[in-house]
């Protein structure tokens, strides 16, 4: 099987474009020329370059000793949380602002949850000079307020959702409208591998320079490129898809997706979307969704604001569906345990999404050689409030 | 013949109208498409509510919360439309997005507005090549009309496509918008209106988005066959209640 994108923008039965017409021009723009340019040279060139002076990589895989001793097996980090703005959310922003700048547009907009994607946003419209909107729900500003100052600080205006939950699907609902009011000289630069064809694609591609790293580091490290297991937390999915993206086809390398299952996948207060989800359309794609009997988007919860999202890409949705991938969900306690738990024995403060992926060594069993990978997609500091709140620190 | 066709065949400008059903109450449903009829409207778009209403500004999204909220379902709106064809001829075209509808069953939703005697659908989300490739057949077996969106940055071999695909009328998105975003008409609009006017399309054109009034609506129906008002008529019932049907649609028809 193979579990990369088809022609038509599926994988497998999910992923497609429902998209209103009012989209159409804007979104088949970029289908019919994001292959051509990103595989320009000139592309290529600016692509490397800006990923290898302004956002610091390769990021270091790096071996994990005191946690290996204490699950009995080889965990290896890959370092994320190094990239400039803390996340590897910049990976993609890099990549959209410059096909943004071939495709001649002018002004940038985005939806965030946590307000990674939103200051990786931010961060490279500073770089280019590039008017940046950005949509974020109400709920989040709150909770997130250090981010909202950093968007603030690098010049974006940052525009609160006030409809539906006030999260993360409603910040995107938002950037969408958005999008169809101002359909020729604005870029949307999505922060997932989720909405319609050739997002999911698009941003994976910009993500797979996390597994392409991963291979090359471990030949080194290790002798082999492919390790047994690789391990990242999906919300949307685009730190996992990274991840996983050059083992795909590889069927040795065990794919482990870790959702964020709330304060339990049974409280109707979960974000785990692949075990209460069902087929069906959100955000232009067709993919695993929480939603009601009757078709109404449901409103998801975890404690990590960027895992706070009903749907999931379609590439996973795919994986799951297949049985490709093996999908854990962890809850909010967990997650935090975990997170400090990684402080204390690595001293790294994990972003709580992160923290999630982490907390799979308690629920499942490795061997002692398995060389297991961990995406350490993003630092914590922005969750500093939260972990002294849950902690009392 | 389907009621939709018979109704473009008359020698007017259709007046049709957009509301949300279960808003303001979760029972005025079939009162709403009564009185509309009864002061003259041509047609109805009966919007079945959706949680995340992409293309919608915020009094569509406002009304569709406030209609979720009263409980509709895409079940509790085909029980109160069991009887509607004892009450009112004109043509009736569900209007919403395309995830309750696969939930209901893509065929099973079509049977139940063939049953009730509802003419058309109209699905902005669900999109041309999906719609032939999947459910065509079905919208045909049960003698449903699809209605396509086209609006002023569609390019002219989309909208030959989209014409060529249609069989009753063409929905003819006035501006690049959320609904309800703007009123009145500018001259990059009106030369929309003479340039898709000048194509000759097979499909009759009806205007959507931006009309509010006599004066957008003899402006909107200059070229086209019809209009629709969805965001005006949801105000004027937030305010009004259905009571004021009679003097908005006299306000719009002048």
């Amino acid at each position: 099987m193979n579990y990369n994108v088809d022609e038509k923008g599926y994988y497998g039965d999910f992923g497609g474009a429902y998209i209103p017409e009012m989209l159409y021009p804007n979104v088949e723009e970029l289908r019919t020329q994001y292959l051509e340019i990103t595989a320009s040279s000139e592309f290529q060139d600016q692509f490397d370059s800006l990923l290898k002076s302004y956002v610091g990589r390769p990021t270091p895989l790096y071996f994990a000793k005191r946690l290996s001793e204490k699950y009995q097996t080889k965990i290896y980090l890959k370092r994320e949380d190094l990239c400039h703005t803390g996340a590897h959310k910049v990976n993609n922003t890099i990549g959209q602002i410059l096909l943004a700048q071939h495709l001649g547009k002018k002004r940038i907009i985005a939806e965030t949850g946590a307000g990674q994607h939103g200051v990786a946003t931010a961060t490279v419209c500073a770089l280019m000079g590039l008017e940046c909107i950005v949509y974020m729900g109400e709920v989040d500003i709150k909770r997130q307020a250090p981010n909202v100052a950093r968007m603030k600080m690098l010049g974006a205006t940052v525009v609160p959702a006030t409809s539906g939950s006030k999260t993360l699907k409603d910040a995107t609902n938002e950037a969408i409208r958005d999008w169809i009011n101002n359909p020729t000289d604005t870029h949307y630069i999505i922060g997932s591998v989720v909405g319609p064809h050739p997002y999911p694609d698009m941003v994976a591609r910009f993500q797979s320079v996390i597994s392409e790293e991963i291979k090359s580091q471990l030949l080194q490290l290790e002798g082999k490129e492919n390790p047994d297991y690789v391990i990242a937390c999906v919300g949307g999915g685009s730190n996992a898809a990274g991840a996983y993206y050059h083992f795909l086809n590889t069927p040795e390398v065990g794919i482990i997706a870790v959702e964020a299952a709330g304060k339990g996948i049974d409280t109707g207060e979960s974000a785990a979307t692949s075990v209460l989800g069902k087929m069906g359309i959100i955000h232009g794609s067709k993919t695993l969704l929480m939603q009601t009997h009757d078709g109404q988007i449901t409103e998801p919860y975890s404690i990590s604001a960027g895992l706070d999202y009903p749907g999931v890409g379609p590439l996973h949705a795919h994986l799951y569906a297949s049985g490709r991938g093996e999908f854990i969900s962890i809850t909010d306690d967990d997650a935090m345990k975990a997170g400090l738990e990684l402080s204390k024995l690595e001293g790294i403060i994990p972003a709580i999404e992160t923290s999630h992926a982490f907390a799979i060594f308690e629920n499942r069993k490795f061997k002692p050689d398995d060389i297991v990978v961990v995406n350490l997609s993003g630092r914590g500091d922005k969750d500093l409030n939260t972990y002294i709140e849950y902690f009392n620190l | 013949m389907n009621r939709i066709k018979s109704k473009l065949q008359e020698d007017k400008k259709l007046l049709s109208i957009y509301f949300t059903a279960g808003f303001p109450e979760i029972n005025d449903t079939v009162n709403i498409i009564a009185e509309l009829e009864s002061n003259g409207v041509d047609m109805v778009e009966i919007g079945l509510p959706f949680s995340d209403p992409l293309a919608d500004g915020p009094t569509i999204q406002e009304s569709s919360t406030d209609a979720l909220k009263n409980g509709m379902t895409s079940e509790t709106l085909f029980s109160q439309l069991e009887c509607i064809r004892e009450k009112v001829a004109i043509p009736l075209i569900i209007m919403g997005y395309f995830n309750p509808v696969l939930q209901y069953g893509v065929e099973d939703f079509c049977k139940r507005c063939a049953e009730i005697g509802i003419d058309g659908l109209i699905l902005p989300d669900l999109p041309l090549a999906e719609y032939q490739a999947h459910y065509q057949d079905i919208f045909e077996k049960y003698g449903l009309i699809n209605t396509f969106l086209i609006t002023p940055q569609t390019s002219e071999a989309r909208i030959r496509e989209i014409d060529e695909a249609s069989d009753g009328f063409i929905y003819m998105v006035s501006s690049a918008s959320t609904t309800g975003a703007k009123s009145g008409f500018d001259k990059k609009q009106n030369d929309y209106f003479d340039r898709i006017s000048a194509m000759n399309l097979k499909n009759p054109q009806i205007v959507g988005f931006g009309i509010s009034n006599t004066e957008t609506f003899q402006a909107a129906t200059r070229h086209s066959k019809g209009a629709i008002i969805g965001s005006a008529f949801i105000k004027m019932l937030r305010k009004e209640g259905i009571n004021g049907i009679p003097g908005f649609v006299q306000g719009v028809r002048g």
